[in-house]
């Protein structure tokens, strides 16, 4: 098949994790043979990074792993501007639009990432950018909050609330200043979606949150960055002045005379302040300490004013559903799960990466047909669903539909998506000591479950993995679980006790006294 | 940086916060410029921004003391952060970690080893940063021609 470079340009991921397997490197070797680099976020397809991809006119066609070495030998298919050989070569992976891992995807808050140059607010347009803030602004704010209600969009964080009810609450609370907050702390392992989405479009994250000033009549506008993310601070903090440039933000949005400033903070590494009351907290330059609900931020929150709090993944669904209808996007998805997840596959696993689906996928697909199983090509024992807080989920119990409802029934729970994967050699007492552990050194000391029981935890476990008292010691730890899960002030100290109990439950022999000829199995 | 003297400090430190007044809680903004700026936040720097900022030191400490970011002691030469989280356990970790820490004690250089819990990388672990720049897929062997210049 012969094909054509028309431009004669590459496309290689600015993003964070193809950066770190050598893409900058990749991309200088590109400018350095004076190819006209663009660079984009990462596809998704993290297993083949550094993904570089030429402008055919057949469409873009991808080359994997590629090195600053072998940057040479496309360089060169380049300057022929053709032909056979382009797909001959063995790391092209043909046309990337048409890889059968990114057609079987629904990609809806992920649909332009790796595709646009994040940098480009004309781009961002040219690939249906500003629809649905257009569509937004010749709406009154209480058709907003209906169209976001309707969608049946749900926090995307972990907790699941429902967006348009939160919107509502703080539409119809009355102040003379309100706010929008975007909790973009993404601290949980295994979860990297927001920072992707943020880093390849961030024009989305900036139209979702101008809609939501919009809806609930905020006119401030606050990301809270966790500062592990360089990356994406800077291609936000591009992206909001190339806005205000071309009149997307600031006094008189696009005329509507909607007034809306938006400002990057940067955490400072705090896992807690991924809750959203210690967000704000933080926010406001305090330690990053949990607030006593009620009074809920919708009422109360940045410096006692409404606010809307939505995570990054929440606010990026918004354009979609207000460009072609809350009813649209609630077509997709099953139960009282509606619309698209970003499930972010890691740890362990063959082709890691972000798979966007519609909610009702099983946790089998995930991780057998999209991840392929595990990278040390040994059986898969466990995944944990959801970050740090979540459940460990055995392979027998992969047939669980995604969704918030019935993960919740199979004890478990969706958190943000994050699925991690482990191999046979996984210890699990070991990892629900981590969990306390982890607990322990990010608690933010406000509630004693939390702060002392995570302490107590990580004794409670050492002793059974040193063999002392194993039967007391589980019903010791299965107390105070209890007493950490009814408790704790949020859901950090509140959590803790899922991976450690789904632990004990799922792999009872990790927990149980061993001879000493077996307990060296698994060191 | 770190050796400016102590009335160039202080000037310099009193200006940052006041540029950062007019913002709406300011006081994180201020300390990660600070240790942008001059490496680490002093003693002094805490009475200082105090000052300029019209909040009582006990305030500012104890946002200094909550948060990782605010180192209090001068950077070493180099660092290495790498990553505990649970999906870069699952792919070694926590036994390059152990490593590291124990081959950097043996070299003696000025490098400052540390845990983080998740970069962001987590289908490329294990992960860490050196000197600040995000690295995927490390062993011990990829650390160590990544760190060969640092002797």
């Amino acid at each position: 098949m012969a094909l054509t470079l028309p431009n004669g340009r590459v496309f290689v991921p600015g993003d964070a994790a193809a950066a770190s397997v050598g893409a900058d490197d990749v991309a200088a070797a590109f400018e350095a043979a004076g190819t006209p680099v663009v660079r984009t976020g990462s596809r998704g397809m993290l297993w083949l990074e550094p993904l570089v991809e030429l402008e055919t006119d057949a469409g873009r066609v991808g080359y994997a792993n590629v090195t600053p070495e072998g940057v040479a030998r496309l360089v060169e298919v380049v300057s022929r501007r053709s032909q056979g050989d382009l797909l001959d070569d063995p790391a092209c992976i043909g046309v990337v639009d048409e890889h059968p891992w990114l057609t079987s995807q629904r990609r809806v808050s992920f649909a332009r990432v790796g595709v646009v140059d994040p940098a480009s607010v004309t781009d961002y347009e040219a690939h249906g950018g500003w629809t649905g803030l257009r569509r937004a602004l010749s709406l009154s704010p209480a058709e907003v909050v209906q169209e976001v209600t309707d969608s049946g969009l749900r926090g995307r964080g972990g907790a699941g609330f429902p967006a348009g009810i939160k919107w509502k609450t703080v539409l119809e609370t009355a102040s003379d200043l309100k706010f929008v907050a975007c909790n973009f702390d993404e601290g949980d392992s295994g979860t990297f979606a927001d920072r992707m989405v943020v880093e390849g479009d961030p024009f989305t994250l900036i139209e979702g949150m101008t809609i939501a000033a919009h809806a609930v009549g905020a006119t401030e506008g606050y990301v809270y960055v966790r500062s592990e993310y360089p990356h994406a601070v800077a291609a936000l903090r591009r992206a909001i002045d190339a806005a205000y440039t071309h009149g997307f933000l600031g006094p008189d949005v696009l005329g509507s005379g909607l007034t809306f400033d938006l400002h990057v903070r940067v955490g400072a590494g705090a896992y807690i302040c991924g809750e959203e009351s210690s967000m704000l907290e933080s926010l406001e330059g305090r330690r990053g300490e949990v607030r006593a609900k009620p009074p809920i931020p919708a009422i109360k929150g940045l410096w006692d004013r409404p606010t809307a709090v939505n995570n990054v993944l929440t606010l990026c669904a918004v354009p979609m559903i207000l460009a072609d209808g809350g009813a649209a996007y609630a077509e997709l998805g099953t139960g009282r799960s509606r619309g698209t997840q970003v499930f972010q596959l890691a740890g362990n696993v063959e082709h890691g990466g972000i798979v966007e689906l519609p909610f009702g996928v099983s946790l089998r697909e995930l991780v057998e047909d999209y991840g392929g199983g595990t990278l040390s090509g040994r059986p898969v024992r466990a995944v944990q669903v959801g970050g740090p807080l979540g459940a460990y989920v055995p392979a027998t119990g992969f047939d669980v539909p995604m969704d918030y409802e019935a993960l919740a029934e199979s004890g478990a729970m969706l958190g943000h998506g994050g699925i991690v994967v482990f191999d046979d050699t996984v210890d699990m007492a070991r990892m629900a000591r981590f969990a306390m552990e982890f607990c322990s050194i990010e608690s933010c000391g406000k509630c004693t479950p939390c702060r002392v029981g995570s302490t107590r935890g990580v004794e409670a476990i050492d002793r059974i993995i040193a063999q002392q008292d194993v039967a007391a010691n589980l019903v010791l730890l299965d107390d105070l679980c209890e007493t950490m899960v009814k408790g704790s002030l949020c859901a950090m100290g509140g959590l803790t006790p899922m991976p450690v109990q789904s632990a004990i439950r799922h792999f009872p022999e990790d927990f149980e006294p061993r001879d000493t000829e077996q307990s060296g199995a698994r060191a | 940086m770190t050796t400016a003297p102590t009335t160039d400090r202080a000037a310099l430190v009193r200006a940052i916060a006041s540029q950062h007044l007019t913002e709406r809680g300011p006081l994180l903004p201020v300390l990660h410029e600070v240790v942008e700026e001059l490496g680490h936040i002093a003693r002094e720097d805490v009475e200082a921004i105090a000052d300029v900022l019209n909040l009582s030191v006990a305030e500012v400490h104890g946002v200094v003391s909550f948060y990782h970011d605010f180192r209090t002691e001068p950077p070493a030469a180099h660092t290495v952060a790498l990553c505990r989280g649970e999906a870069c356990q699952s792919v070694g970790a926590e036994g390059l970690y152990a490593d590291t820490r124990a081959r950097v004690e043996r070299l003696g250089t000025d490098v400052a080893v540390s845990e983080v819990f998740c970069l962001g990388n987590c289908a490329l672990g294990p992960s860490g940063t050196l000197d600040g720049r995000l690295h995927g897929r490390l062993s011990a062997e990829r650390l160590e021609v990544l760190t060969e210049g640092w002797r």
